[in-house]
């Protein structure tokens, strides 16, 4: 699939922002605290320029009110929905926060599980589709749960909590450390079911109904030149590069931040700037994990344009 | 409303026959032609006399080449060219209709027709995704969804003459490759004729229960079987005038003279 910016900046800067207002929303965090007030305020600036992003990609976005019309049947509909019911909770919060240093835990877990609901709809646009079958996997959604909590408690430690005397253990390193972990044996077992699962049930054969006669190959294209559907569907990205980009995501998005957060705790005193570049390398590897997730997925369509071999260019 | 209905009074779509389509991609430029300028905006293209022109095209042909296993190409056998001609399936549980969010895309109750309405579609392409078969291309110029509307504008069209109210692909296909009428009918030509000659659906696991169905190629029959030259010559009545002569001259050249 064609890895639009767009979508790639809306999963992931909204993922850290719904992220980070979970932890808030759960009463972590002084409300009275500038520093508390100001991460309320960046979790409400990222989610909304996620959103923003996400509307980018649109070919008529003055239209993008009607999203909000089908929620019955449709998770982007219901995706949209949730995202403007989910602000307001979040924006009751952080306004409790900045302007009156208080909190209210009940309307917290509304906001806080409103949020997790929203990341699950975003997740569930991706993982309902049959012909994406690397994405139609429960694991689609575990990933998106796992690295929009991992992102947000990063965030959280990263830029508001403050560094410890020597000798002290702050056990939102640990907490860090334990969801990033997480997060990633999800996406490890997400590649795992991604590498073996190709189109799924379905073939060339089965694309064409002609398996009956035998092996089916593409022999034209409907024209010569690329349309919207190669564009979008059948995007071609080398294997030799896959791979390196692999190694770099992991690097970026789990060993990096993985050994800062071990530094933070071994030592408490530079805690915010080893969880801050935790934070950052997080990121970047969050970037390059949803451009490949959108890079590597084969769509059934590509089946009538020579499957495989049409994804993989000569080199 | 993007809600699939329960059920369709009739099930209009396409019988597309495998065998007979010679790939020469006329139903492709006529629908093209037709819908341009009838249902919605045009179907429009994008850099059409440069290096790499592309546009919206609802029917596509694609050409495959099947191989029994173990058959080397080119030796005689049941190895041979197929030309894959494909539009929207209009799908009973189509997928692209309750992906939409903006309630654009719809199947129409009555006759199953699955159409975008393009007032509202927001062109996010969502519904592109999610159907296995590539029919659904968004148009650049415009941002909506375009699809294959089963010629709608044609078919219940009280302007045309009763024998023109047939989708555009169907009317013009010169090897007859292409069929319309309602697979809910048993009793309907196209029904007949899916029964006959074992129509089957495109990507059944996929789950989205075409309506459209596709022939099989027949069976070969054996390599030079049908093209003997007859047995008689008797039968040949004699040629006269100008025709005569040609037939006289060939004759002595290949030494069985005039008759
Ligand atoms: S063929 Fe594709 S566009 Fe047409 S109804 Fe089926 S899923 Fe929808
Ligand atoms: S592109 Fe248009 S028709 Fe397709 S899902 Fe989006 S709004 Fe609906
Ligand atoms: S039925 Fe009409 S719109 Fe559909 S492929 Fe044929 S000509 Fe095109």
């Amino acid at each position: 699939m064609h890895p639009a910016a767009s979508v790639i900046a809306f999963t992931t800067l909204s993922g850290l922002g719904y992220g980070l207002a979970f932890v808030l929303a759960l009463g972590h965090g002084n409300p009275a605290a500038t520093s508390t007030k100001i991460a309320w305020f960046l979790a409400l600036t990222l989610i909304s320029i996620g959103l923003l992003c996400s509307t980018l990609h649109l070919g008529n976005p003055q239209r993008a009110w009607r999203a909000f019309s089908q929620w019955r049947s449709s998770w982007l509909s219901r995706e949209g929905v949730m995202a403007v019911l989910t602000f307001i909770p979040l924006t009751l919060l952080a306004a409790m926060s900045i302007f009156g240093d208080s909190f209210n835990l009940a309307l917290g877990y509304v906001g806080g599980i409103m949020a997790a609901v929203t990341v699950y709809c975003t997740a569930k646009i991706y993982n309902s589709l049959r012909t994406i079958p690397q994405w139609h996997s429960g694991w689609t959604i575990a990933t998106y749960l796992g690295f929009s909590l991992s992102s947000g408690t990063l965030a959280y430690v990263g830029l508001f909590r403050k560094p410890l005397e020597e000798g002290r253990t702050d056990v939102w390193t640990i907490v860090a450390l334990g969801i990033l972990i997480a997060a990633w044996v999800f996406k490890f077992m997400w590649v795992q079911n991604a590498a073996s699962v190709g189109y799924g049930k379905s073939t060339m054969e089965s694309a064409t109904g002609l398996g009956h006669i035998g092996k089916v190959r593409l022999l034209e294209r409907p024209h010569a030149m690329g349309n919207y559907l190669t564009n979008e569907m059948a995007f071609r990205v080398a294997r030799r590069h896959m791979n390196l980009l692999w190694k770099i995501c992991v690097l970026l998005g789990l060993v990096l931040p993985a050994v800062c957060l071990a530094l933070a705790l071994a030592a408490p005193a530079a805690l915010t700037f080893f969880s801050f570049v935790a934070l950052i390398t997080h990121m970047l590897g969050l970037l390059v994990e949803r451009w490949l997730f959108f890079a590597t997925a084969r769509h059934a369509v590509g089946l009538y344009y020579g499957g495989d071999a049409a994804l993989v260019p000569a080199e | 409303m993007t809600s699939l209905p329960a059920s369709t009074d009739k099930k209009l779509g396409l019988v597309i026959d495998l065998d007979t389509c010679v790939g020469c991609h006329a139903c492709v430029v006529a629908c093209k032609e037709w819908n341009t300028s009838g249902y919605g905006t045009a179907l429009s293209d994008q850099d059409p006399y440069g290096a790499n022109p592309a546009g919206s095209w609802l029917n596509r042909i694609h050409t495959f080449e099947v191989i029994p296993d173990g058959e080397v190409i080119g030796t005689a056998g049941d190895a041979r060219v197929v030309h894959f001609p494909k539009s929207c399936l209009h799908c009973e549980d189509a997928p692209c209709v309750t992906v939409c969010p903006t309630g654009a895309s719809y199947k129409r109750q009555s006759d199953g027709i699955v159409l975008v309405d393009e007032e509202k579609c927001i062109g996010c392409g969502l519904c592109a995704w999610s159907c296995a078969y590539g029919a659904r291309e968004m148009d650049l110029a415009e941002g909506v969804m375009k699809k294959c509307t089963l010629c709608v504008d044609r078919i219940y069209n009280e302007e045309l003459e009763e024998i023109d109210r047939q989708p555009a692909c169907v009317k013009t296909c010169p090897a007859g490759a292409r069929h319309f009428g309602d697979l809910a009918d048993p009793q309907s030509d196209v029904s007949v004729l899916v029964k006959e000659r074992g129509g089957f659906d495109l990507m059944p696991e996929q789950g989205n229960k075409p309506v459209n169905k596709y022939l099989p190629p027949r069976e070969r029959t054996e390599l030079g079987a049908n093209s003997a030259p007859p047995e008689s010559e008797e039968e040949s009545v004699a040629a006269e005038g100008l025709l005569g002569w040609i037939d006289r001259a060939l004759g002595t050249l290949d030494g069985k003279g005039a008759k």
